[in-house]
């Protein structure tokens, strides 16, 4: 693991913060570089996408983390990656060209936090309809909904 | 008021079949689906030309609610992402919230959970085993595997005072320890089980139909597989071996031994053996739990965690504060964020948990399982019959309870 952390230092240099937070290699960098970044650990027998995920700190600038949890099959490893995007309409580049398995993944993000995917083939809702209004995991997204529900049946 | 023709085909028909294609519209209300799963099938005479499975159907914002809620109340919460063996969700966010706080549970406790996460992994398996027999047209192997479930669920009411969603795990120890009377009954269901896996095995493997059904069915190669994020009995099927029991011990697996069963052949049929095999390795886990349990406490004891005792509160005036605050304010966990992640019964379930500093979650995302696994269904059933969808879907094991959370 360590040999892999000293080449990825080594292909990427200051751009990819490395730290370690309770057992768990994390690696913070810059939105731009993500799809190089998930394709060099790809390339390094990072063979497995665990995970997608957002989270929303309302009163931080940039506002959103995107974090990617990746697992190695032969050293048995996980990694974290996180990307922050902020501004008016955040967006970032999908990594959906490595692994399918993003798809789904950034589909539940652009639903559930309004964040964008560059790339991404199929960017619709997914979990709440099609015509709904906001996005529930914002941190601004009252638990309570945004109004009445809308009606069951499609005029 | 239902939606209606009309409605429905224009929901469908945003590629409309091609040259005389048929669009059938699978679910969301279908038996064969598990729960509310829809497909969108598009078929040249009776072969799949394209699919798309739509979800969403069971979207309940629980993790939305788990923000709202204080770590221990997480407990019961968590439970109801993958209703079908609830008690490993509840393992993977008690161990999130533990790693958290950097506290470790006494070895008693960890053989507790492990006996009832195994327990619940068995359970799990049953269903699975039931419905995707009965989907095949296999009535009995439903009666007989929900009838062995049963003595499970009647373990976990004995525990915990609930059938279907224990909530048994809290942060720091258990709900109370194994009542008296525990083992006996245990040891009842573990003697008789055995006979019951045989009784499974001779209604199916000798069966002609069950074997044409499966063999050779929804195979898709392991690069596909990877590059879904297969987890669990679904890859190892496909011949990895990748068991975070094995490999990321926690809650004490590493005392246990067991094996972890792998086939090479991709197939339905190859799915069906490795669950199979796993009840039996599982069976083993939960045995040499109970002959091997520790004494000692059940519980950490640090009390700005785990409640005191009832009867001590009546007796220290701390005892009381440390109830007060718990029930009122909960304990407040250090800022940081984690993965914790265990072996579930459909594949690796993670539980990620970002904490502010307060007694309540900033967020809490639940990787499940069949989430990333239900992803490859259209890749699996692709140029297939249609009635091969309906072995797909039962092979996958999905829950739409953590698919849709």
């Amino acid at each position: 693991m360590n040999e892999l952390l000293d080449a990825l230092r080594e292909t990427f240099g200051e751009k990819v913060a490395v730290a370690q937070r309770i057992g768990q290699t994390v690696l913070t960098l810059p939105k731009d570089d993500i799809v190089d970044v998930v394709r060099f650990l790809k390339e390094h027998g990072f063979s497995i996408l665990l995970d997608i995920t957002g989270v929303d700190h309302l009163e931080r600038d940039p506002r959103f983390d995107v974090v990617y949890h990746l697992y190695h099959l032969q050293l048995h490893d996980l990694v974290r990656l996180v990307v922050q995007v902020g501004g008016e309409e955040p967006e970032l580049p999908s990594v959906t060209q490595l692994f399918s398995a993003a798809n789904w993944a950034e589909r539940e993000i652009y639903d559930l936090f309004g964040v964008t995917f560059s790339g991404h083939p199929d960017l619709r809702r997914i979990m709440m309809p099609d015509d709904w209004i906001g996005h529930p995991l914002r941190k601004d997204y009252p638990l309570t909904g945004l109004g009445p529900l809308p009606p069951l049946v499609r005029e | 008021m239902a939606y209606t023709q009309d409605q429905i085909v224009s929901q469908m028909d945003a590629e409309p079949g091609r040259g005389g294609n048929m669009v059938l519209n699978l679910g969301p209300q279908h038996p064969s689906t598990h729960g509310v799963l829809r497909v969108k099938v598009e078929l040249d005479g009776e072969q799949v030309v394209r699919s798309e499975p739509v979800i969403g159907y069971l979207h309940t914002g629980i993790e939305k609610t788990f923000e709202d809620l204080m770590y221990q109340q997480g407990c019961m919460l968590a439970p109801r992402a993958d209703y079908v063996s609830p008690i490993i969700n509840n393992l993977c966010w008690v161990l999130g919230v533990e790693k958290l706080l950097g506290i470790e549970v006494p070895k008693r406790t960890q053989y507790i959970r492990v006996l009832f996460a195994e327990l619940s992994r068995i359970a799990s398996h049953l269903v699975w085993l039931g419905t995707s027999a009965m989907d095949m047209g296999a009535m009995s192997p439903f009666f007989y595997t929900m009838q062995q479930r049963e003595l499970i669920l009647d373990l976990n009411e004995m525990a915990a005072g609930y059938r279907m969603n224990p909530s048994y795990f809290r942060v720091g120890g258990l709900l109370q320890d194994l009542p008296p009377g525990f083992p006996e009954k245990l040891y009842a269901f573990l003697d008789g089980f055995p006979h019951w896996l045989a009784e499974y095995h001779e209604l199916l493997d000798r069966n002609p139909i069950w074997i044409e059904r499966l063999q050779h069915t929804a195979r898709i190669s392991l690069e596909q597989a990877l590059d879904y994020g297969w987890t669990g009995p679904l890859i190892r099927a496909l011949g990895v071996p990748l068991d975070l029991r094995k490999t990321h011990p926690y809650s004490s697996y590493e005392d246990f031994d067991f094996d972890v069963p792998t086939e090479t052949e991709g197939d339905v049929y190859a799915r069906y053996k490795v669950r199979m095999r796993e009840m039996e390795e599982s069976l083993k886990i939960v045995r040499q739990a109970m002959d091997n349990m520790p004494d000692g406490p059940w519980r950490v004891a640090d009390e700005k965690i785990y409640p005191p005792e009832k009867t001590e509160i009546r007796q220290s005036m701390e005892a009381l504060i440390y109830h007060f605050k718990l029930f009122s304010e909960g304990f407040m966990v250090p800022p940081g964020d984690v993965f914790s992640a265990v072996e579930g019964p459909k594949g690796v379930l993670g539980c990620y948990v970002v904490s502010e500093g307060s007694s309540r979650p900033y967020r809490v995302h639940i990787r499940g399982p069949s989430f990333y696994n239900l992803q490859a269904l259209p890749a699996m059933i692709k140029g297939g019959m249609l009635a091969d969808i309906v072995a797909a879907i039962g092979s996958l094991d999905i829950v739409l309870g953590e698919v849709d959370r």
